[in-house]
């Protein structure tokens, strides 16, 4: 974007100002403009070529102007230069969308995670400090945040106009997109894919907060328990810890650390943990045995709801050392409030 | 308007105050003889008047869809009629209406006449696509009829498997059967072109009409049983919950899109490419010229029905296909764009040059250079990957496929209907209301869809019943336009089916135009040729028909 910033802000403000445009509220926003009046601008060409070229001939060329047509079979050159310029053209559009779109769907290292939870009609969203919102997201500024989603029921679509992102919700499918917000406000969130009745409804509000406001709403709607501490809790209910013992005669592999590793299978394949993994081999763990161990687990298919999910990975993820899981084999409860785990709410 | 004196056959040359005595309108008489009749011409009839019926159908849903979103409160229906209405709007119109309208009812009455034959090469197969056709529209009616549907003409699973309790069923079988009837016309043209062209009638002689009919046809024949596998997955899915596309089964929720798209990506190919045809065909006539790189244009059709096969998961670009995968289809999509602009702009430069009228039919083509211009470049848009992410699922699309399918084929079909209606008929339209009606369609239908370009961009999502209170400004003007737009298709309605008996006699070649439909008489014979022609010249080529037209008077005369 080599327009002079000025120039842009002004552009962007009038623009703004007359609805005939989005907010700019995130650090994406004006990439995504950029490309925006660049299309625009070859349309508009495009349409001026095509209307000049019209007119120009219909009027030099109307019948009582010219009664006789010349027979004229083509032109090589002429072809040649339109097949070759909207190519170039296109292919601009190609590498510079294609460079727009790794940005917006590759997530930087350092963004914290919050998980959302479509459903029918309604977004849940769960940050691992245990504070719920439905239809409502908090997220500080200056920070980017990535949202791990994924739909119980049909497929949603997540979509932040003003943010210029948007991803498609899966059933049975992990799916991220991040974003960094630039401006305190409220903005629209819609479900984008159509997904029956309510669909409309199926709408709400992402509120972007400076980090000071983001802190004490953390602290404000807490609900007491992480959801690492919910997932602690359904690793004791559902009987994880029976076989995931971590100690040497257990029957399950030491998940302590298997997050981010990658893992040996049975099958002689290997495979990174992450997110999506867990949760498959929760719930298909016959298609996930790991090597050295025999296919005894049981499916928690129907068992578990995405939301339990959620919290058991998130357990999971964040069990560095055996130390939870023999505590929970001896507990099996936990009554603590949820920790500010530095890098987890704190922006 | 100077009437014709050119024949190639031994019929009077001059236009005379009555309908030839004899043609294939009055060669039988009586309801039975059209619902039996082998004539791809009545055939050809049949079909224009049932798509016509469903074309309103489907656009008095557009009109309730269209008032509803004129306030942002929800407070004309209710959520699920709204879905019904969009997913029957859909439906119509897709499937009955867009996809069969150039090809079987022009296509069905000029192929074979352009090609010198005396009908398709299987006239059975083609009253059969008919009846399955119209099977399939009433199985369309019986789901509105019997409560509605509300998927979305999509259909997209696991909504349409597990969550929706309307009749999806009889939807789906209504597009099942709709869908062979599409193969037995992409068949039938097939063969046809294939084998029985007249003698002279090279492949480089075939007007571009038949040449962009073929691209189309095998489109129809490739990916319309694609279709027909994904529907049937949907019902058994349905019905005895088979698996492929739940989850929890270990089935594959992405797959349905894929098999759906790809199909639904080349048809908006089946749906575009005919009326390509048509207006390389108008444009000529009326410029009295032979289309500029005619080569170009034809293989420009075959390209794109081509390259249409691989383009389909543009559809699903935020969907979590691979990054590298969208990259691929992304350059596709691109390259896919280009023969569209080579025919755009072959079609600029056969005007120059020309000796141009403007009569209807042209009228109505150059609004479809402006509106597909603006649908095709608006597709760009949506192929460059990130810009896909901010404008997909949005009013932008609903916006750029009218532009390509309603703005882009509505305005083909409709100087199909007019450029040949004197051939049709035999009678002429009146002239001043049909050009009002052109201009009327042109300026309704960009008010009614430029407001959705913006609003797609501020982020307004399609399928919405009730939208923020700030849309609602664009909302009003587009549902104005529509009100405009709605006249635009209403009038020609009226005007075309008083000339049916009120219209003055065109004669056999009112435009001056080559092709050889225009060298019969009008309406032509049920067996269109008594004595097959010889194709002795290029397409489009006016010396030939200016040098015919001498030796026909004189040997008249
Ligand atoms: C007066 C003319 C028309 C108006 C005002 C109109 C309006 C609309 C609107 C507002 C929608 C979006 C519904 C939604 O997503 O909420 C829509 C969808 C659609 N329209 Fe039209 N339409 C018109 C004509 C047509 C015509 C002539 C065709 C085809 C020949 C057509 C094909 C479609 C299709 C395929 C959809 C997608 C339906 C879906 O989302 O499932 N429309 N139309
Ligand atoms: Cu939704």
């Amino acid at each position: 974007m080599h327009i002079s910033p000025v120039l842009w802000q002004f552009l962007v403000k009038w623009l703004t100002a007359s609805a005939l445009f989005p907010r700019e509220a995130s650090t994406i926003a004006p990439y995504m403009d950029a490309l925006y009046f660049f299309l625009l601008a070859m349309t508009i060409l495009g349409l001026v070529l095509v209307g000049a070229l019209l007119t120009f001939f219909s009027i030099r060329y109307r019948k009582e102007r010219n009664p006789v047509a010349t027979h004229i079979e083509g032109s090589t050159l002429l072809e040649a230069t339109w097949t070759i310029i909207p190519l170039a053209i296109f292919l601009v559009c190609f590498v510079w969308g294609a460079l727009l779109y790794f940005r917006i769907y590759s997530p930087p290292v350092n963004a914290m995670n919050i998980y959302v939870v479509g459903k029918q009609w309604m977004w849940k969203a769960e940050h691992p400090g245990g504070q719920h919102e439905i239809n409502a997201l908090h997220v500080p500024i200056g920070k980017p945040v990535q949202l791990t989603m994924i739909s119980q029921d049909v497929f949603h679509s997540f979509s932040i106009p003003d943010f210029r992102v948007k991803r498609e919700v899966i059933p049975g499918r992990y799916s991220t997109v991040w974003f960094e917000a630039t401006t305190p406000g409220t903005y629209h969130i819609f479900c984008t894919q159509y997904c029956g009745t309510q669909h409309s409804g199926m709408i709400g509000e992402v509120t972007a907060l400076t980090p000071d406001d983001y802190q004490k709403w953390t602290q404000e709607s807490t609900s007491g328990m992480s959801l690492a501490q919910n997932g602690e809790r359904l690793f004791a209910s559902m009987g994880c810890n029976a076989c995931h013992s971590g100690s040497a005669a257990a029957r399950g592999p030491n998940l302590a650390g298997v997050y981010g590793s990658k893992l040996q299978l049975a099958n002689g394949s290997q495979v990174l943990v992450n997110d999506a993994y867990l949760r498959d081999a929760i719930l298909n763990p016959s298609q996930h045995v790991t090597a050295g161990f025999a296919p005894i687990m049981p499916t928690y298919q129907g068992q578990i709801s995405e939301d339990g999910l959620i919290d058991l990975v998130e357990f999971v993820k964040n069990m560095p050392t055996n130390y939870r899981v023999q505590q929970t084999l001896v507990t099996s409860q936990s009554d603590q409030t949820a920790p500010t785990a530095s890098g987890m709410v704190k922006p | 308007m100077s009437t014709s004196t050119t024949t190639i056959l031994n019929l009077p040359d001059q236009a005379t105050a009555t309908l030839p005595k004899r043609n294939y309108l009055n060669a039988e008489h009586g309801l039975l003889s059209w619902l039996f009749t082998g004539d791809h011409k009545r055939i050809a009839m049949l079909y224009l008047f049932s798509i016509t019926f469903f074309f309103f159908i489907g656009g008095a849903f557009a009109g309730l869809i269209r008032l509803e979103l004129l306030t942002p409160q929800p407070d004309l229906v209710a959520s699920d009629t709204y879905n019904k209405f969009f997913t029957m709007h859909g439906i119509i119109m897709i499937f009955l209406f867009l996809v069969p309208s150039v090809p079987a009812t022009l296509g069905n009455f000029l192929i074979p006449i352009m090609l010198g034959a005396k009908d398709l090469a299987f006239p059975k197969i083609n009253l059969l696509s008919w009846y399955l056709y119209m099977a399939g529209g009433t199985f369309t009616l019986a789901a509105l009829v019997l409560g509605g549907v509300d998927t979305g003409w999509t259909f997209t699973t696991p909504l349409s498997t597990h969550y929706l309790n309307t009749h999806v069923i009889t939807a789906a079988t209504a597009i099942f059967i709709a869908g062979f009837s599409s193969i037995f016309t992409g068949l039938n043209f097939i063969v046809t072109i294939h084998r029985m062209r007249a003698p002279g009638m090279t492949w480089f002689r075939m007007p571009l009409f038949v040449w962009s009919n073929y691209a189309a046809s095998i489109l129809m024949v490739l990916g319309t049983p694609v279709l027909a596998i994904a529907i049937v997955l949907v019902a058994l899915e349905r019905t005895i919950g088979i698996g492929v596309f739940d989850p929890t089964k270990g089935g594959d929720p992405l797959l349905f899109q894929h098999l759906f798209w790809f199909y639904s990506h080349p048809a908006v190919y089946i749906m575009i490419l005919p009326g390509m045809g048509v207006i390389s065909e108008v444009i000529s006539t009326f410029s009295r010229k032979r289309v500029f790189g005619y080569t170009a244009v034809a293989f420009s059709s075959v390209a794109i029905a081509l390259f249409g096969f691989f383009v389909w998961a543009h559809h699903m670009f935020i969907m979590g296909v691979s990054n590298y995968s969208a990259l691929v289809f992304s350059l596709l999509t691109m390259l896919v764009a280009v023969p569209s602009a080579i025919k755009i702009f072959n079609w600029a430069f056969t005007l120059q040059k020309g000796s141009l009228t403007f009569e209807t039919p042209m009228l109505y083509a150059f609004g479809f250079m402006g509106l597909f211009t603006i649908g095709g470049l608006t597709g760009v848009f949506l192929g460059s990957l990130g810009m896909d992410i901010h404008l997909t699922e949005t009013y932008f699309i609903v916006a750029h496929f009218h532009f390509v399918m309603v703005g882009g084929m509505l305005m083909a079909f409709l100087a199909g209907v007019h450029f040949w209606w004197p051939k049709m008929t035999g009678r002429m339209y009146p002239e001043s209301l049909s050009k009002l009606a052109a201009v009327t369609t042109f300026i309704g239908f960009n008010l009614t869809f430029l407001p959705q370009f913006i609003l797609g961009y501020l982020g307004m999502p399609r399928r919405y019943h009730s939208y923020p209170q700030e849309f609602q400004v664009l909302n009003v003007l587009s549902t104005a336009g529509a009100t405009v737009l709605g006249v635009g298709y209403l009038l020609p309605m009226i005007y075309l089916g008083w000339s049916l008996k009120y219209g003055a006699i065109a004669g056999n070649n009112p435009w001056q135009a080559t092709g050889l439909e225009w060298q019969i008489q009008s309406p032509p014979l049920t067996e269109n040729f008594l004595v097959t022609p010889i194709m002795d010249h290029e397409a489009y080529d006016y010396e030939w028909l200016a040098h015919k037209t001498e030796q026909e008077v004189t040997t008249v005369g």
